[in-house]
């Protein structure tokens, strides 16, 4: 009987997934923007390796090649110091990348937790938790953010916590809303009847079952969090030089671009690219999922 | 209904004593050295120490926290550590032109952003859906900073159509008494009717005016788009078409009445967004207004006024919110 329920379970799940499938292939633009993410996280993976960043890019300056438009020696043209601009923009999307799921990480971890203890607990607990998620979701995005930032003083690793630490009240909702209904179905009212301790209950039941509308947001979440992460070096409180961070390469440009119009192009189109690819990605993703929108 | 709406305003207060709450205690628990600050960057120990005590860093945190609430609800926002003045009198000179960039960016959201929107839900998954919606993630997707450099690189650089940055034109302003109304530059010059300087006003506005809209243009399309499509799957649209209504009708009567409160919502939001948004444009454009005040703030880790934009910021997003709350609460569906 256990056996044929789950292999049921199987089933239907697989068929779900067929189903997802299916409708992302159709999907044109989500398909394409599958490839971009694919790509994009290949050239994060590789790059460093082909490319060590210390010894080519971020102190390789040659005085003698600064500021060369583009050419077939150097395809986005070189920067101030001689660098060549289009290897430190492929270098970037490591740095990207990583830090974007690192942030996002972060606040899922610390936004988790809060939203089943909030969701699962109910009374007081629940309308604790609940307000202080709503006082940081009262500041505007990005300034908690670039405050934490400015405080923590600049760095990149500091922007990256900078960045969880006001981004995770967006998980805290989301699970909250999804732990308040678990707690009313029949497994959890089992386990709190055979005395299983509430710790336990929070950590096996509830929220292994809010964790895949939670890896939905984080995947809508990433480009966003790219492009935090780019606005808070581009103010010189992330990244620092000589890290081919594509923020803070556009903000160096800034002294030069009038006169050297590549180099804040293509760090920027880098930017603009990934960003649009993940969004493009979270969208569709939403769109299929979602069984409101999918019914037309 | 009214129970709801007090409910809402007491929240908002709430989250406003919390944001200052939260403000207060980040200055003071992460690392930064205020009094250093205060005297400057060749001071004696003997002076810190003196700064220590003007700026009453010595009392316990708890007092301070004291003093400063007490401050605050005087309307004392502090004294900013780099210039010495008042954050506040420092605030009501930069507030305006950044009020002004944000208006001209909401405008643009409502007369550009719903129209897209609805277009694209109208003709879903046709060529005009995918090329609104390809603008509309694309909008939200450009990192603003760059957008900013990129238009005055075609339009200063290149084609030396508009000015690289500033309100007004240095020359114009010593040969014309610039007005000084609302402090927003654009209205002040076309109220008092001074066309040379109103026109000059607009050309400096053009730019970061359009790096600014373009993030809620994008986010309130997709919001439509999305809350659009969500409502023309319900059945009374079905009900509707099968009576043989017009679909124009449906859609502009029945169909986006029903989303205006997604789209206040994300109105509001979007204004919050743009806020932020102008710290960063604002520096590229040399606009003198909040976001700029703000960047060198932050550079000089200037807390008080950091506190004060953020005070300034945090309350009228959560007002913008309260808002857009309240829009909904109108909604018979929501009410109860």
């Amino acid at each position: 009987m256990n056996t044929y329920n789950s292999w049921k379970k199987i089933k239907s799940k697989y068929a779900q997934l067929r189903l997802n499938i299916y409708l992302l292939k159709k999907n044109t633009l989500t398909k394409w923007a599958l490839y971009g993410v694919v790509l994009l996280t290949l050239i994060a993976l590789i790059v460093p390796i082909i490319l060590p960043e210390d010894v080519h890019v971020t102190q390789d300056a040659n005085p003698r090649d600064k500021l060369l438009p583009p050419s077939s020696d150097h395809l986005f043209g070189t920067d101030e110091l001689g660098r060549d601009i289009f290897k430190r923009v492929l270098l970037g999307t490591n740095i990207s990348l990583r830090t974007a799921v690192l942030a996002v990480g972060a606040a899922i971890l610390i936004g988790v937790p809060i939203g089943a203890v909030a969701g699962y607990y109910g009374g007081f607990t629940d309308e604790l938790l609940m307000r202080l998620t709503d006082i940081f979701l009262g500041f505007p995005p990005l300034l908690l953010a670039i405050v934490i930032a400015a405080f923590l003083g600049p760095d990149l690793n500091n922007a990256t916590l900078a960045i969880a630490l006001s981004w995770w009240p967006w998980y805290t909702r989301i699970v909250r809303g999804q732990a308040v209904s678990l707690t009313e179905r029949p497994f959890v009212k089992a386990a709190q009847a055979m005395g299983t301790p509430s710790a336990r209950i929070i950590l096996k039941h509830i929220i292994p079952n809010c964790i895949a509308p939670v890896i939905v947001q984080a995947s809508m979440d990433i480009g966003g969090v790219i492009l935090t992460i780019a606005a808070i070096s581009f103010l010189g409180l992330g990244a620092q030089p000589p890290t081919p961070e594509w923020g803070l390469m556009v903000s160096t440009s800034r002294n030069y671009f009038l006169n050297a119009w590549w180099y804040s192009i293509f760090p920027g189109l880098a930017i603009f690219f990934t960003v649009l690819i993940f969004n493009l990605l979270g969208d569709g993703l939403r769109e299929i999922l979602d069984p409101k929108t999918r019914k037309n | 209904m009214k129970k709801y709406i007090f409910k809402r305003i007491l929240l908002g207060l709430l989250v406003l004593a919390g944001v200052v709450t939260i403000t207060f205690f980040l200055t003071r628990v992460l690392p930064s050295n205020p009094a250093a600050q205060w005297v400057g960057p060749r001071a004696t120990p003997e002076q810190i120490a003196a700064a220590i005590k003007t700026l009453g860093l010595d009392k316990p945190l708890i007092v301070q926290y004291k003093t400063y609430v007490l401050n605050l609800l005087k309307g004392d926002l502090g004294v900013s550590l780099r210039s010495k003045q008042p954050v506040l009198t420092e605030l009501k000179t930069y507030v305006p032109p950044t009020l002004e960039l944000v208006l001209i960016s909401t405008v643009f959201a409502v007369i550009i952003g719903i129209p897209l929107g609805l277009y694209s839900a109208k003709k879903k998954d046709k060529l005009l859906d995918h090329f609104c919606r390809f603008f509309s993630v694309g909008a939200v997707s450009l990192p603003t900073f760059w957008v900013a450099l990129f238009l005055q690189l075609i339009f200063y650089r290149w084609l030396q159509l508009l000015p690289l940055g500033g309100q007004l034109d240095a020359k114009l302003k010593l040969m014309y008494e610039v007005p000084k109304i609302t402090g927003m530059l654009t209205f002040d010059t076309l109220i008092t009717g001074n066309m040379t300087l109103f026109v000059d006003a607009l050309k400096h506005i053009i730019l970061p005016g359009i790096t600014i809209s373009l993030y809620p243009i994008g986010l309130v399309a997709r919001m439509t788009r999305s809350a659009l499509l969500e409502i023309l799957g319900e059945d009374y649209i079905k009900a509707a078409k099968s009576y043989g209504l017009k679909d124009n009708l449906i859609l502009w009567k029945y169909a986006l009445k029903n989303s205006l409160g997604t789209t206040a919502t994300v109105l509001a939001l979007s204004v919050g967004y743009t806020l932020v948004d102008t710290f960063l444009v604002e520096a590229i454009f040399n606009w003198p207004g909040v976001g700029n005040y703000i960047s060198t703030a932050v550079m000089s880790m200037d807390y008080p006024a950091i506190i004060g934009v953020t005070l300034l910021s945090a309350s009228s997003y959560v007002i913008l919110n309260l808002i857009a709350d309240i829009i909904i609460a109108v909604d018979p569906r929501v009410r109860t």
